[in-house]
């Protein structure tokens, strides 16, 4: 269970990032965030990786407190960020050199293998495409088996049919260890084809607006009536979180499950 | 096929040559990729063999400046005497304690400008402004503080190999990516392991660069220790030539020069480039 527990964000300059954020991820769940610029999501990404501190809050896997960078979190940033002097093998080692040899070898092997670039593994990253460099980059995320995984819109510079092989690469790898998965996308779509659960942020400050359940076995058809409803609705959702005038008394009421 | 072979030299350029005659088997276009190198040639060949004519006809008396035949006569007798290699070995030897000193804490107190801002705003002033001093402005107080033997020329080559090195190390580290330093700290690196995981592999490319601008520099200031007085080293075959009034000397001095200096630039390149084969860049030829 990774929880979330009241988390706060106030930068120096006196800017509210984040403001009382609540979530209670299921393990093994996935949950996709969504919300306008502006509304925190990166940096709620970046307090859960420890890579920056929280002002007020608390962030817990297991219970155990995430204080800084922690073994038990990953993450996949919105570029590849793979190390140009390491082979595509070598980086997908990179977070396991403490492992054993053999058993390191056994991670990489099984991870290209399900990102389908095996026969890359002997390559410079600079000789992949954007696609096969971020497929690198998740990979490396998992090999250390964290028990959540970060992923801060790890497809946003894809093209979509990219996007489309990328997410069922994802759903594979999920699958051989299903950790915790939040995933921060600017994408409607792959939120709803991906995420057990949409939540959707309101900018300024950034807080938790409106939680959408998509109950759906996947791989997900996008050609089914149910997903164009689930869209539609995280859309609504969006589209009202934008509106600055109007008050939201109770915004995390309306938060029904949809099935299809 | 056989022009490109003899004009191009190197390797790589020669798999390129033998790639493009592979996929176009007609023979031209080889030799148009040789001809900027053959262009190149054409002026000092034409140059040199113009002179040794001029010479030989008694259209000039090549006395101050003796035709290339004399040139490589000089070069060819002090080889084979023996006294050239003194000369290299004695030149060879300063330039490399020199540049020892000098890339070792050029590499260190770059680092140091590089990792710590404070450091850089207490010492950078300083360092560029010393910077900013001609070589040859040292020679009478080093001259003065350490004497005429070894330890002056050293010093003085160390100075001119420490500043460049200083300035490319330090602007590489300032100029590492924030993004991947992020990526070593998600997967919680102790400072060692960041140092030379993360921070060495990324600063090598530019640290290759400053050590061989370095190198140069420290071949500059050789010839400036040695002109101060020595008794052996090419530097002291320049100044004996000037002084037996025999320019041949003087200029096989100098083509020693520069074949010591290409030498050890080489030497540098080829240790570097196997470690930077990774590098997203244009195979440059600096």
């Amino acid at each position: 269970m990774f929880v979330v527990d009241r988390l706060t964000k106030t930068y120096a300059d006196g800017a509210r990032a984040l403001q009382s954020v609540n979530l209670a991820v299921e393990e093994g769940e996935i949950l996709a965030v969504v919300g306008g610029s502006g509304c925190g999501k990166t940096t709620l990404l970046r307090l859960v990786a420890g890579l920056d501190a929280a002002s007020e809050g608390a962030i817990t896997v297991d219970g155990e407190p995430i204080l800084g960078p922690h073994p038990a979190v990953g993450i996949v940033f919105q570029e590849p960020r793979l190390l140009p002097w390491l082979t595509v093998a070598d980086n997908v080692a990179f977070g396991i050199q403490d492992l054993p040899r053999a058993e390191r070898r056994d991670r990489v092997v099984q991870a290209l293998d399900k990102v389908g670039l095996a026969e890359h593994a002997r390559r410079w990253p600079r000789e992949l495409s954007g696609g096969q460099q971020q497929r690198v980059s998740i990979a490396r995320a998992l090999v250390a088996r964290p028990k959540v995984l970060l992923l801060d819109e790890p497809f946003s510079a894809l093209d979509a049919f990219t996007r489309a092989s990328l997410h069922d690469h994802l759903l594979a790898l999920w699958e051989a260890s299903r950790p915790t998965v939040v995933i921060v996308t600017h994408d409607v779509e792959e939120a709803v084809a991906l995420a057990d659960r949409v939540v959707v942020m309101r900018p300024r400050p950034g807080r938790v607006f409106e939680t959408i359940s998509v109950r759906a076995a996947r791989p997900r058809d996008k050609l089914a009536p149910g997903f164009d409803k689930a869209k539609r609705r995280v859309l609504n959702a969006l589209d009202r979180s934008l509106r600055p005038t109007e008050e939201h008394p109770n915004p995390t009421a309306g938060g029904a499950e949809l099935w299809w | 096929m056989d022009a490109s072979t003899i004009t191009k030299p190197r390797p790589s350029s020669l798999a390129a040559e033998a790639a493009d005659a592979a996929l176009s088997p007609t023979a031209p276009r080889s030799a148009v990729r040789a001809r900027p190198v053959v262009l190149g040639l054409v002026l000092p060949v034409a140059l040199a063999l113009g002179w040794e004519a001029a010479v030989r006809l008694g259209l000039a008396q090549g006395r101050l400046m003796p035709p290339p035949s004399r040139i490589f006569e000089a070069f060819w007798s002090l080889a084979r005497t023996g006294d050239l290699w003194t000369h290299v070995g004695a030149t060879l030897g300063r330039v490399l304690a020199g540049f020892a000193f000098g890339a070792l804490f050029g590499t260190a107190v770059g680092a140091l400008a590089g990792a710590s801002e404070r450091f850089r705003w207490f010492f950078d002033p300083t360092l560029q402004a010393l910077r900013s001093v001609p070589s040859i402005a040292w020679v009478p107080l080093f001259l003065l503080w350490f004497g005429i033997f070894e330890t002056s020329k050293i010093i003085l080559i160390a100075v001119g190999v420490f500043f460049p090195v200083y300035l490319g190390v330090a602007g590489a580290i300032e100029g590492i990516d924030r993004k991947l330093l992020e990526v070593g700290r998600v997967f919680r690196l102790s400072g060692f392991a960041m140092v030379r995981r993360v921070l060495l592999p990324a600063v090598l490319p530019a640290w290759i660069l400053a050590l061989r601008s370095g190198l140069g520099l420290g071949f500059m200031f050789v010839v400036a220790a040695e002109l101060m007085g020595a008794s052996e080293g090419l530097g002291y075959l320049l100044l004996d030539g000037q002084q037996m009034g025999r320019p041949d000397q003087i200029l096989a001095a100098i083509i020693a020069f520069a074949l010591l200096g290409k030498l050890c630039d080489g030497v540098l390149v080829a240790i570097g480039t196997p470690l930077t084969a990774w590098q997203d860049t244009r195979r440059g030829r600096l």
